[in-house]
């Protein structure tokens, strides 16, 4: 029983940020129906971003929780800047050709990205600190539950609350949601396409660069190409859920966390990989559109 | 208030409108009819700066717009119900209108506003917080109508406003447009193929037919225009 509920708890963690990141992709979807590949790459960059704020903060001699605090900061605005630059460079210019012309843009972009910080950083993994302190009150749950998987969870949560209450509550998600059902005719309301989506890619971005953050700071080391496989599983997670929606990318996230976690568990770390997209493989058989996501003939 | 002088509009080397003038006055309900791919919808769509026109002027209050992006359009006091009621169909009605309210600020007018058009489709109020897309096609019509009033726009482009709808809910809508023509003083730029009841209703008409304008009166002496008779009121 112990073990079920690590790995339920490790599954857990690992899919909250597969959501987390998942939302960028739906987001983005929802409103320019475009798979963002450049995703990942916000996501390894706000990682780096943080690595960079963390060590000069080190010298600094500021303690581990406002490291990380401060370095999650300057992630976000660093991560959310290049989004917003990425939208309007590689995608806006491409708004109304071919619907394959931004796809490649994307993909081009994000190869880019990984190149870039490649030759500016090293291709080797290099260590990030440890931000989360060992908090005593977990000391005897270490064994199952550690402190950095109780501070994603946390964070996780709190942000997917904060980003709802956004969505729901403000004009401006109220606007975002306007635009994803019926893009013309939020323009014939007053609506500001191009301002939304910009808004869009930031919060994505910003999402992207807590994801990037935490696992660092949980894994212990980065590189170039963590955005990359990261990407792909939450884009997974998105499709899982139903791309566009964002409900769907949380569940998603999460689906794929225990799938995981516990194939990993009870059967061989081999084979993580090969359920998580197993399991999509079969959700897309049985249920294209993901599990919560509405079919083509529904959204009209 | 609204001039259109010799618009072209073109959907890549289609054009749609090969070169229309109108003029709207202020107070008037004015109908533009025609049979269908007239150019209707892209009349409207081009006065709301959807679809651009590639040459020609589009004035309102004597400045032009047809550089204008459709907020910007909106905000000097267009709005548009467009052909087939666009309603945000995961939405609520509240929503939908707050929607309309978009660029609007005075939180009190549009409390105002709101009860103002639950007053013109008393249904709509039970309806207040059911999802846009659960309405039937009469209601989304009157709801696509009171989302536009909520900007308190000083025109209001109607498109097909009678598609699809019973004869009674078509005369509801119809009472409601004149009435707010004459209570609210909004100008009113109707596209209909109802022609018959888009005459009754209207000061003026244009009829259009391939992209161009080929006619212009007298709403009451386009009905009795033989031509009109023949080719539109199936006479
Ligand atoms: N998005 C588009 N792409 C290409 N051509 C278009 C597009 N929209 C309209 N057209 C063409 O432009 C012409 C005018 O169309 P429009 O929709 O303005 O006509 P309409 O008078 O509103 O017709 P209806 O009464 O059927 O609504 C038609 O020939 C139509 O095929
Ligand atoms: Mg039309």
């Amino acid at each position: 029983m112990e073990y079920f509920t690590q790995l339920f708890l490790g599954g857990l963690t690992r899919g909250s940020i597969y959501a987390l990141i998942a939302l960028g992709y739906t987001m983005v979807y929802g409103i320019i129906e475009l798979i963002n590949f450049t995703h990942g790459e916000i996501y390894m960059i706000g990682a780096f971003t943080a690595l960079i704020t963390a060590s000069v903060l080190t010298l600094y001699g500021f303690n581990e929780l406002s490291i990380l605090v401060m370095a999650s900061l300057v992630a976000v605005i660093y991560s959310s800047a290049y989004g917003y630059t990425i939208e309007k460079i590689a995608y806006k210019p491409l708004r109304h050709a071919p619907r394959l012309s931004p796809l490649i843009s994307a993909i081009g972009m994000s190869i880019f990205l990984q190149n870039y910080v490649l030759l500016a950083q090293t291709s080797d993994f290099v260590p990030f600190p440890a931000l989360v302190p060992e908090f005593a009150f977990m000391k005897a749950y270490e064994h199952i539950f550690s402190s950095a998987e109780l501070m994603i969870l946390l964070t996780t949560t709190v942000v997917m609350i904060i980003l709802s209450c956004v969505i729901k509550f403000t004009k401006t998600g109220m606007a975002m949601r306007a635009t994803a059902q019926d893009r013309k005719m939020a323009m014939l309301v007053g609506v500001d396409v191009n301002r939304i989506i910009s808004v869009t890619f930031i919060i994505g971005s910003a999402l992207a660069a807590v994801g990037g953050v935490l696992i660092a700071s949980h894994i212990g080391q980065i590189n170039f190409y963590i955005g990359f496989i990261a990407g792909i599983k939450a884009f997974t997670a998105a499709v899982l859920g139903g791309i566009g929606s964002i409900p769907g990318a949380v569940l998603g996230g999460f689906v794929l966390g225990w799938t995981e976690s516990f194939a990993t568990g009870y059967v061989s770390s081999d084979y993580e990989d090969v359920f998580a997209f197993a399991l999509l493989v079969l959700i897309l058989i049985f249920r294209p559109a993901g599990i919560l996501g509405k079919s083509k003939s529904e959204k009209v | 208030m609204l001039k259109l002088v010799n618009v072209k509009t073109s959907y890549g080397n289609i054009e749609a409108l090969k070169g229309i003038s109108m003029e709207v006055h202020e107070g008037e309900i004015i109908t533009l009819i025609g049979s269908n791919g007239a150019g209707k919808t892209t009349t409207l769509m081009s006065i709301s700066g959807i679809t651009p026109p590639r040459a020609g002027e589009i004035l309102f209050m004597g400045r032009p717009i047809h550089n204008m992006s459709p907020d910007m359009i909106v905000s000097h006091g267009i709005s548009q119900v467009p052909e087939g009621r666009h309603i945000f169909p995961e939405l609520s009605v509240m929503e939908n209108l707050h929607m309309g309210a978009f660029l609007r600020t005075d939180r009190e007018g549009i409390a105002k506003d709101i009860d103002y058009v639950f007053g013109l489709f008393p249904i709509l109020t039970d309806r207040r917080h059911q999802a846009g897309g659960t309405l039937s096609g009469g209601e989304q019509q009157m709801l696509a109508i009171s989302r536009a009033l909520m900007a308190r726009p000083r025109l209001l482009l109607l498109d097909e406003p009678s598609l699809g709808l019973a004869p009674k809910v078509v005369k509801q809508i119809f009472d409601i447009i004149r009435r707010i023509n004459t209570e609210q003083k909004t100008t009113v730029f109707l596209v209909e193929q109802n022609a018959n009841l888009a005459l009754q209703a209207a000061h003026r008409g244009y009829v259009m037919e391939n992209g161009r304008i080929v006619l212009e009166d007298h709403a009451d002496r386009l009905l009795s225009n033989e031509e009109v008779k023949k080719a539109y009121l199936g006479m």
